[in-house]
C-alpha cells in the first residue's frame, strides 16, 4: 500500500542497497555464468568464443548420463517426499488430540534446524559397514558379516528425502490448517469413502502447499552436492559433483560454466512447468 | 478419519504406529551421533566401552578433544564471524526490501520483485559458482586496467560473506513483509498528520512494529550462515568455516571429536530454535 509519494528520500534509502544486491550479487554474476560458458582456448592457447562446452556436454555419454539421472533421482525424491509428508501433515493437523499438536509440530521443526552436516554425518555411522545397525544385526544374528548400507541409490535417495523433508511438511500443514472439518464430516455422513475424500476434496485443498513444497524439495535436491556426495559416494554421479570436478579438480571453469548454466536451465524449467500444471505464481508460492 | 468422526481402533493404532517409526526416523541419527560422542573408543561405532569425556577434553597425545582442538576451534570462530557479519547485512538489506515491495511504487517494481525471488529457485552450488567467476573477472578486470591486487576477489572471508548475504537476504525480506501487511496503517497516517517526515514514522514507529520479526529473520539468517555447506563450498578460501571443515574430516574418515561437535551444534541449535520459538509465540 502506497502512503505518500512526497518522500523521494524514502524510496532511494530503501531502492539503492537492494538494487546494490540484486545487480552485483544476483544478475551480474550469472550474466558471466553465462559469458563463460561460451569462452573456451583455441589450440594455440588464446582465449576464443566457442560452442564447444556445450557440445561436450552432448557428446560424452558420462556428462548427459548424469544430468539425466540427476534430474529423474530429483524427481523421484520429491515424489517419495511428497507422498511420506501427506500422511504426516495430516496427522498433526486433523487426526491428532490438540493438545499435543504444538509439541508434534515443535519436534518436526527441530531436527531440521541442526546442519545437515550432521545430519548426514549421523546417517553415516547408522549405516555404514561398521556402524550401529550392523552391529546390532549382527548381535542378534540376522547377518553374519556386515552389510555395507551406504553407497547405493536407494540410501542416498533416503538420504535426500530426510533432508528436505521439513520443506514439504510445513508449506502442506500451513495449507491444510484452512480446510474446514466440516467438509469432511459432509463427504464421510454422505457416504465417501477415504479414498474419495483424500482426492476430492483434501488434495484439492492442499495444492498451493503441495507446489511451493514440491518446487522448493525439488530446487534443494537437484543442487544438493552434501547428502550424494557423503552417502552415495563414488556411485552417486550427481550432476553438481561434476561442475564441482570441472572446477576445483580439473580447473575447467569455461566448462564448469557450461554445466551450471544447463543445470540452471533444468531448475528452472521443471519449475515453470511445475507453476503451469498448478496454475500459479511465483509470487504466490513464496508467500 | 478425522478427531471429530468415529474411527476404528485398528486405523488409530495403524496410524500411531506409523507417526512414532516417522519420528524414530527423524531422530534416529541425531540421537546415535549425540550417543556416541561419549565412548570411550576411538572410532564413532559400537561397541560401548563405558562413558568418557575424552572427546570434549581430553589434550592428547593420542586423543585430543574439541576444546583443545585448535583447528575445529578456528573453524567455528570463522563461522561465528561470518553468520554474524551475513545476519547484520541480510537483516539492513532484507527490511530496506520490505519496505520497497510492500510501502513503494516505481517503475519495474514486477520485476525487482521477481529478481528477489530468484535466490530461492537458483541452486545453492550455482550460485556459489556465479560468485566465484563474477569476482575472479572482476579481479582480473581491476588488475588489468588499475593494476592494484584486490584481495575482496579471490576465495576469502568476504567472498563467503558476499555469497550467503546474496540469498539469505531474500528469506529475510520475505518475513519481514509478512509482517509489515499486517501493520495497521491508520498509526502513520496520524504520524503525519501531526507533522513527522515519511523517515520519522519508518523510524519511531513502523519499526517498532517490526522489531520482533526482524530480530527473528536475523536470528534464522545467523542460523542459515552457520551451515551453509553448498554455497560456501566454492567461495571459501584459506579459513574453512565449520560444515567445510568437518566435510573434508567426514570424508577423510572421522573421529568421534566430530560427534563431539556435532553434540554441541546440536544443543546450540535447539537452544536458539527454542528462544526463537518462544519470542514468535509472543509476538502473536
Amino acid at each position: 500500500m502506497v502512503i505518500s509519494k512526497s518522500s523521494k528520500a524514502a524510496l532511494w534509502l530503501f531502492l539503492t542497497p537492494v538494487l546494490c544486491w540484486l545487480l552485483l550479487l544476483i544478475v551480474l554474476p550469472h550474466i558471466d555464468l553465462l559469458r563463460m560458458s561460451f569462452g573456451g582456448e583455441n589450440d594455440y592457447g588464446e582465449h576464443v568464443w566457442t560452442l564447444q562446452n556445450y557440445r561436450n556436454f552432448f557428446t560424452e555419454p558420462i556428462y548427459w548420463n548424469t544430468f539425466l539421472r540427476t534430474a529423474i533421482f530429483s524427481i523421484i525424491t520429491t515424489i517419495i517426499t511428497f507422498l511420506l509428508a501427506m500422511p504426516v501433515a495430516f496427522y498433526i493437523v486433523k487426526v491428532v488430540r490438540p493438545r499435543f499438536q504444538g509439541a508434534m509440530v515443535l519436534m518436526l521443526l527441530l531436527p531440521f534446524w541442526v546442519s545437515e552436516l550432521v545430519r548426514v554425518y549421523g546417517w553415516m555411522i547408522l549405516l555404514r559397514e561398521s556402524g550401529v545397525i550392523n552391529h546390532f544385526l549382527l548381535k542378534f544374528g540376522v547377518v553374519d558379516r556386515p552389510v555395507e548400507m551406504l553407497y547405493n541409490d536407494a540410501t542416498m535417495i533416503m538420504g535426500l528425502v530426510y533432508t528436505s523433508m521439513l520443506f514439504m511438511v510445513v508449506p502442506i500443514i500451513s495449507a491444510m490448517e484452512s480446510l474446514d472439518d466440516s467438509l469432511i464430516e459432509a463427504a464421510h455422513d454422505l457416504g465417501s469413502g477415504k479414498l474419495v475424500i483424500w482426492y476430492k476434496i483434501i488434495l484439492p485443498h492442499c495444492k498451493p502447499g503441495i507446489t511451493s513444497g514440491s518446487i522448493v524439495v525439488f530446487m534443494l535436491v537437484l543442487g544438493n552436492y552434501l547428502t550424494p556426495n557423503l552417502m552415495g559416494g563414488k556411485n552417486s554421479l550427481w550432476f553438481t559433483e561434476q561442475i564441482y570436478n570441472q572446477f576445483i579438480a580439473s580447473f575447467n571453469w569455461n566448462q564448469g560454466a557450461a554445466f551450471g548454466f544447463l543445470l540452471l536451465l533444468l531448475s528452472s524449467l521443471i519449475i515453470w512447468i511445475g507453476l503451469k500444471l498448478s496454475r500459479q505464481k511465483l509470487g504466490e508460492v513464496a508467500s | 478419519m478425522i478427531r471429530t468422526l468415529p474411527n476404528t481402533k485398528r486405523y488409530s493404532f495403524t496410524y500411531g504406529t506409523f507417526m512414532i517409526c516417522y519420528f524414530v526416523f527423524l531422530f534416529a541419527p541425531l540421537f546415535v551421533t549425540c550417543v556416541l560422542a561419549f565412548n570411550n573408543s576411538d572410532f564413532p561405532s559400537l561397541p560401548w566401552y563405558g562413558f568418557s569425556l575424552d572427546w570434549f577434553v581430553a589434550s592428547g597425545p593420542e586423543r585430543i578433544g574439541i576444546f583443545n582442538d585448535s583447528q575445529n576451534l578456528r573453524a567455528i570462530l570463522t563461522s561465528f564471524q561470518t553468520a554474524f557479519w551475513v545476519a547484520i547485512f541480510s537483516t539492513i538489506v532484507g527490511t530496506c526490501a520490505a519496505f520497497l515491495f510492500e510501502q513503494e511504487d516505481f517503475p519495474f517494481k514486477n520485476l525487482l520483485y521477481f529478481l528477489m525471488l530468484a535466490p530461492l529457485v537458483i541452486p545453492g552450488v550455482i550460485l556459489g559458482i556465479s560468485l566465484l567467476l563474477a569476482a575472479n573477472t572482476a579481479g582480473t578486470f581491476v588488475e588489468n586496467s588499475f593494476g592494484i591486487d584486490v584481495a575482496l576477489f579471490r576465495p576469502s572471508f568476504w567472498l563467503v560473506v558476499m555469497g550467503q548475504f546474496s540469498f539469505i537476504t531474500t528469506f529475510v525480506a520475505l518475513v519481514v513483509s509478512a509482517r509489515l501487511r499486517k501493520f495497521d496503517h491508520t498509526l502513520e497516517e496520524a504520524a503525519m498528520n501531526l507533522g513527522a517526515t515519511r523517515l520519522e514514522v519508518i523510524w519511531h514507529i513502523t519499526l517498532k512494529f517490526l522489531r520482533p520479526a526482524v530480530i527473528g529473520a536475523g536470528a534464522v539468517a545467523f542460523l542459515m550462515s552457520f551451515e551453509n555447506f553448498n554455497t560456501t563450498l566454492f567461495l571459501v578460501g584459506s579459513k574453512p568455516t565449520l560444515p567445510i571443515n568437518l566435510y573434508l574430516q567426514v570424508r577423510d574418515g572421522s573421529t568421534p571429536v566430530i560427534n563431539a561437535i556435532s553434540l554441541l551444534l546440536i544443543v546450540g541449535t535447539f537452544c536458539l530454535a527454542l528462544v526463537n520459538l518462544y519470542f514468535s509465540k509472543e509476538k502473536d
